[in-house]
């Protein structure tokens, strides 16, 4: 436990520390990078994880996010700060109004609905020319600085951002997995019918849970406007990145606080190296590997690596722990 | 007399044309404990899953502690205090079993904490304080059926529906699960209890039903019922 605290306390200190760290902008938009898709991945693992409702849809609410305070930006002069939380806002609204019929469905066509309903939202912006259509919106440079949401110099009050709203996001699953919805989240996961029989209604906790998820995800949508300065529905609702949402996730171990984090990690690694080495010839290389990972973790590690992890502390640490109990219990 | 915490009348399911349930009622008095017994396919089950929420019954109504029901769903009958056990075990098998009651005990009350020390309490009662922490799903089919009880105790039932409790447990374990039966009693929790096991649901029943294709042969205490010749013509056949 302490150790735990101890290695925890170092990366903390060590993603504070890192823009002075790193040797240039690339790497530091690397790191950028990889806490985007993170806090994405927490988000997602709120519904995915926790409540065991797998949405391969996700791109939906990061899309909303993002051209909600994008055209309240364009539209009304609205700062992005506010825009962000209106772009939650509606992404609930929207995550609410197909979550009342999709949680009739169960496992694969719950996700097989969110994959239709993102893809039909992609489409619709596509062809909305008020939304900019598929030429995609761009973001006034203006208003550069903290007020504005915007900076054009330096890239390290992006990396601040995005790792407060990374910390914010785990902060919220922290506070739900500690409470009485993280057990009732587990408890429709793992039993749904049981769960009705101890009087959990179904369809509000899951609702409960996609309005937490698809809120945090569209704050991360927002981040990704301000940050590129320029959307496009390929670029915001595309279903390759709602799976990379889920992926990351998965990966990592899905209904835990931190496997998101690490499986972004090694899903950005695995995006740069196979860019690095293969240049624009290897497009779609970083797809076949993530099949792979796919396979292998849906396979041998359905925990993802915090799982993984997990049954080596059980096996390591538990039974040390039980032989204390043991013999106390044993007259 | 005072009116039953249960009172059943002509309860019908039917699943298209079959008819699982036809006529059937009978009454639960506040702490008795009713043995609900017949061959397989006697529809015991389905009447279990009418009165927990899991299916609208056809027809007929169910009373429940003075309250007719209508549109009667199972978080609806849990938070009236209808608690229930699955005949197929359903604990929640990634969590602990501390986590199983702790679930049950947030239905009256949210707060971690409080539902921790009442789900710790709950599983002292059914005996398995020792596996507090073990992951549900790793225990023996015995200890999830006990995990079961604690967890629909938790919710602070008026009555406990116990479907094949006894299943499979040898002859040590059946007597652990009739005396835990009578200690539920004790807590002035009715039980009705769908069990094949004769021998453990005679001695602490106030009374058996029997049913036999979806309608009530017999209703009466357990020594009249082991006579009873439309009971025996149903279990041995005419």
């Amino acid at each position: 436990m302490t150790a735990k605290r101890i290695a925890l306390l170092a990366v903390m200190v060590l993603a504070l520390v890192l823009p002075s760290l790193v040797a240039n902008t690339s790497q530091l938009n690397y790191a950028i990078l990889v806490l985007m898709i993170a806090q994405a991945g927490v988000a997602w693992n709120i519904l995915g994880g926790y409540a065991g409702q797998v949405s391969l849809g996700h791109a939906a609410f990061y899309g909303i996010g993002a051209y909600t305070s994008t055209q309240l930006l364009l539209v009304f002069g609205l700062s992005p700060w506010l825009g962000m939380l209106a772009g939650g806002g509606v992404a609930v609204l929207f995550a609410l109004a197909i979550g009342w019929p999709c949680f009739r469905l169960k496992g694969h066509y719950f996700a097989m609905a969110t994959i239709a309903i993102a893809e039909i939202l992609q489409i619709v912006v596509t062809n909305w020319d008020w939304l900019g259509g598929a030429v995609g919106l761009s973001l006034p440079l203006a208003e550069a600085g903290w007020s504005g949401f915007v900076f054009n110099k330096s890239k390290v009050p992006y990396y601040y951002i995005v790792l407060a709203l990374l910390l914010l996001t785990i902060g919220a699953s922290w506070l739900i997995e500690r409470s009485f919805l993280g057990y009732y989240f587990r408890a429709i996961k793992d039993e749904p019918d049981a769960a009705r029989s101890i009087g959990i209604d179904l369809k509000r906790y899951k609702l409960i849970a996609i309005a937490a998820s698809s809120f945090l995800t569209a704050l991360g949508g927002t981040f990704y406007a301000q940050k590129e300065l320029f959307i496009d529905p390929g670029s915001t609702m595309a279903t390759s990145l709602s799976i990379k949402i889920a992926l990351v996730a998965i990966l990592g171990g899905v209904g835990t606080l931190g496997g998101p984090v690490i499986g972004a990690l090694i899903l950005t690694a695995i995006e740069e190296a196979t860019r690095a080495t293969f240049g624009g010839t290897g497009r779609g290389t970083d797809l076949i590997i993530y099949a792979l990972l796919i396979i292998g973790v849906a396979v041998f590690y359905p925990g993802g690596i915090a799982g993984w992890w997990r049954t080596l502390e059980q096996r390591w640490l538990e039974p040390k722990l039980a032989g204390r109990t043991n013999t106390k219990e044993t007259p | 007399m005072t009116a039953p915490l249960l009172n059943v009348r002509g309860l019908c399911k039917h699943f298209g044309g079959l008819s699982a349930n036809q006529d059937v009622s009978f009454a639960v008095g506040r702490g008795e404990i009713v043995g609900l017994i017949g061959p397989n396919g006697a529809g015991k089950t389905t009447l279990f899953n009418c009165l927990a929420g899991f299916y609208p019954p056809s027809g007929g109504t169910i009373e429940f502690d003075g309250e007719t029901f209508a549109q009667l769903t199972p978080e609806r009958a849990a938070k009236r205090g209808i608690a229930r056990t699955f005949q197929i075990v359903r604990t929640f098998a990634s969590m602990t079993a501390c986590e199983n009651v702790m679930v049950g005990a947030m239905m009256r009350n949210k707060r971690v904490a409080e539902a921790r020390k009442l789900a710790t309490d709950t599983l002292a009662f059914v005996g398995l304080t020792g596996r507090a922490t073990s992951i549900a799903g790793t225990m023996t089919v015995a200890e999830q059926r006990r995990l079961e009880i604690a967890r629909a105790l938790a919710t602070g039932p008026k009555l406990l529906l116990l479907d094949e409790v006894m299943a499979g447990l040898n002859h040590t374990e059946v007597r652990e699960a009739a005396n835990l039966v009578l200690r539920i009693r004790e807590r002035d929790i009715a039980c009705v209890i769908i069990e094949h096991v004769m021998e453990a649901i005679m001695p602490i029943a106030h009374r058996i039903v029997v049913l036999d294709a979806g309608r009530k042969i017999a209703d009466g205490p357990p020594d009249a019922i082991a006579r009873d010749p439309a009971v025996l013509a149903a279990y041995l056949g005419d």
